[in-house]
């Protein structure tokens, strides 16, 4: 209440991006090239010395896949966020309830067909993750608003289907010959190293759903209060529900197909927006944008540098630090 | 539920600064109507006009400017503060991005002073009472800046000095500022001493309407409700009570 909604969301805003400038900068300084962090500090200044080598590591590797694992997180955690108020329970994410399994399978599909990567990979991966998302959806029944009933339902419809989903993506390797299948593999754990120059640009499709997003924040600030009451006050309910599945489910598709199965991201960043700042979307969207990228970066950042050899895909810790919390969250939610 | 028709035949109107009262047995249709009133729900057949203009032609945003609803119940899933819930009530009048202005605090502020809710302002909706929730929804709903405000069973938790509170917090209100009030409730008493004019519905169809003490009539009431029922003059302004005895009193009446 003493300060405004608007400043609250400036310097959150402003607070956050530093922070993930920051970490944006360590991540690429840091790693196993042999290098020394100030050496790699000094390259990314300014145009101090053209090492080529070292500058080629920094600027055509490090630094897309910092780029990569920003977007991937920050659209990860901002999907967690959306389901969550739409679906008014707090343990909704993207990968829990099979929607990333969803659009997996459809990556995978167009991968093995040989489709290009966009637009071919991403429409089956968005029309996979729609496909699932329409299934849950109608299981649990949510247009009731049957909170008790569906909030256990929602989950344990998610989980089968993300079990259905992990089965059948198991089958459609099995049933693969081609090369292509140890990187299928990879790509499934949950993996940022494929990222190539080229494929930045489709990054750039989630920045309108960003933007939409935040304009519905307050919109879904009153959908969390039930849908009758947010249409007693004057929302069109039933649109922008709509709109933001799709959209969220357009977000993460996009990311899926780049990135693969990185889960709990979008469990772990809204739970700990939402005690650090409370239950407003205005706030909570830039706040998970952001933080969801910082985190994701570390944790890609752990993957890189915690192995003594080679490096793991980025999903292992991310469900390594989710999953505990995940069930602390249930444990808590149930008491 | 699929293919029962819950209403039928239902025909009212309602004056602008009435007090109106919706009542009626379990199952009668009360919420039904009000959602239909409301225009949460579309009757497949018929048609509710408010200020001269059908429902349908309105757009969600612009009735919601005009008409608040207090529910039965609200979802407590996430944890708004009372100003934060308060001030939602502005919705319909802000701008694309949500931001509320100066003005729209002002407002709320008077909202929350109004129902006694300002020493609460911090606090989370799940610490609060039930009355004090109640307060905190009507305070939203005042918020809203509304001509009408309908109520589905606003007091129907509370005890009796809380249902007072609330029921003279709306006549306070509607005094004031000359606000159309529908409200669906299970209280006879409370209908027969606030409300100008009530309907009782029974079966999703009018039994009657009118003013409390013609509607207030121990054969209809008994024939609606299904049970024996007294009916006198209450010593307070002289307006209808209702009684409604259970069987050991039976004999003793007969």
């Amino acid at each position: 209440m003493n300060m405004s909604i608007g400043r609250k969301i400036i310097l959150t805003t402003l607070l956050l991006s530093t922070a993930l400038v920051l970490i944006g900068i360590i991540a690429i300084a840091a790693g196993s090239a042999g290098m020394h962090f100030r050496e790699a500090l000094a390259i990314l200044a300014g145009p101090g010395e053209p090492d080529s080598a070292t500058a080629t590591i920094l600027w055509q590797i490090r630094l897309p896949r910092v780029i990569l694992a920003a977007f991937v997180g920050g659209t990860l955690a901002l999907g967690g966020l959306v389901f969550q108020a739409l679906l008014r329970n707090p343990l909704a994410e993207p990968y829990i309830l099979g929607i990333s399994g969803g659009s997996a399978i459809g990556a995978i599909l167009a991968m093995l067909l040989g489709l290009s990567y966009f637009p071919g990979v991403t429409f089956f991966s968005f029309t996979g993750s729609l496909l699932v998302l329409a299934f849950v959806t109608t299981l649990a029944g949510t247009t009731m608003g049957n909170t008790m009933l569906s909030r256990d339902s929602l989950l344990l419809g998610g989980v089968m289907m993300n079990a259905f989903c992990a089965a059948v993506i198991m089958f459609l390797i099995s049933m693969t010959r081609s090369f292509q299948v140890q990187h299928i593999l990879y790509w499934l754990m949950g993996d940022l190293t494929t990222m190539q120059k080229g494929q930045l640009p489709i990054l750039l499709l989630v920045l309108p759903c960003f933007v939409v997003i935040f304009i519905l924040a307050r919109p879904m600030n009153l959908l969390l209060l039930g849908r009758e009451t947010a249409a007693a006050m004057g929302i069109n309910v039933k649109k922008i529900v709509l709109l933001l599945l799709v959209i969220t489910s357009l977000m993460v598709s996009v990311i899926v197909s780049l990135s693969g199965l990185i889960g709990f991201v979008g469990l772990v960043i809204p739970h700990i927006f939402r005690l650090l700042l409370g239950p407003d979307h205005r706030l909570l969207v830039p706040a998970c944008l952001l933080g969801g990228a910082s985190y994701l970066i570390l944790c890609d950042l752990m993957a890189r540098v915690l192995p003594s050899s080679g490096e793991l895909p980025v999903g292992i810790i991310t469900s390594m630090i989710g999953a505990p919390l995940f069930i602390v969250l249930l444990l808590r939610n149930r008491t | 539920m699929r293919d029962k028709l819950i209403l039928s035949n239902v025909s009212l109107s309602v004056a602008a600064g009435e007090f109106f009262v919706i009542i009626g047995p379990n199952g009668a249709g009360k919420t039904s109507l009000l959602k239909v009133l409301s225009g949460l729900q579309k009757a497949h057949q018929g048609s509710v006009a408010i200020k001269d203009k059908d429902i349908s032609k309105y757009r969600r945003r612009n009735l919601s400017q005009i008409m608040a609803i207090v529910p039965q119940q609200i979802e407590l899933g996430f944890p708004f503060t009372v100003a934060e819930t308060v001030i939602m009530g502005r919705t319909p009048h802000l701008g694309i991005l949500g931001m509320e202005g100066e003005n729209d605090f002002h407002l709320a502020e008077e909202a929350m002073k109004f129902t006694d809710v300002v020493h609460l302002a911090d606090r989370k909706l799940h610490q609060l009472s039930g009355g004090e929730l109640q307060r905190v929804i009507i305070a939203r709903a005042i918020c809203q800046q509304p001509e009408i405000i309908l109520l589905d069973e606003p007091t129907t938790a509370l005890d009796p000095s809380h249902q007072l509170k609330i029921m003279d917090l709306m006549e306070k209100f509607r005094r004031e500022h000359g606000t159309t009030i529908v409200m669906v409730s299970h209280d006879l008493n409370l209908a027969s001493m606030y409300g100008d004019r009530l309907l009782l519905l029974k079966e999703g169809r009018v039994v009657k309407t009118g003013e409390p003490k013609k509607v207030l009539n121990k054969e209809l009431l008994e024939q609606s409700y299904g049970c024996r029922i007294q009916v006198d003059v209450s010593p307070l302004g002289g307006v209808a009570r209702v009684t409604p005895i259970p069987d050991k009193f039976l004999h003793v009446e007969e």
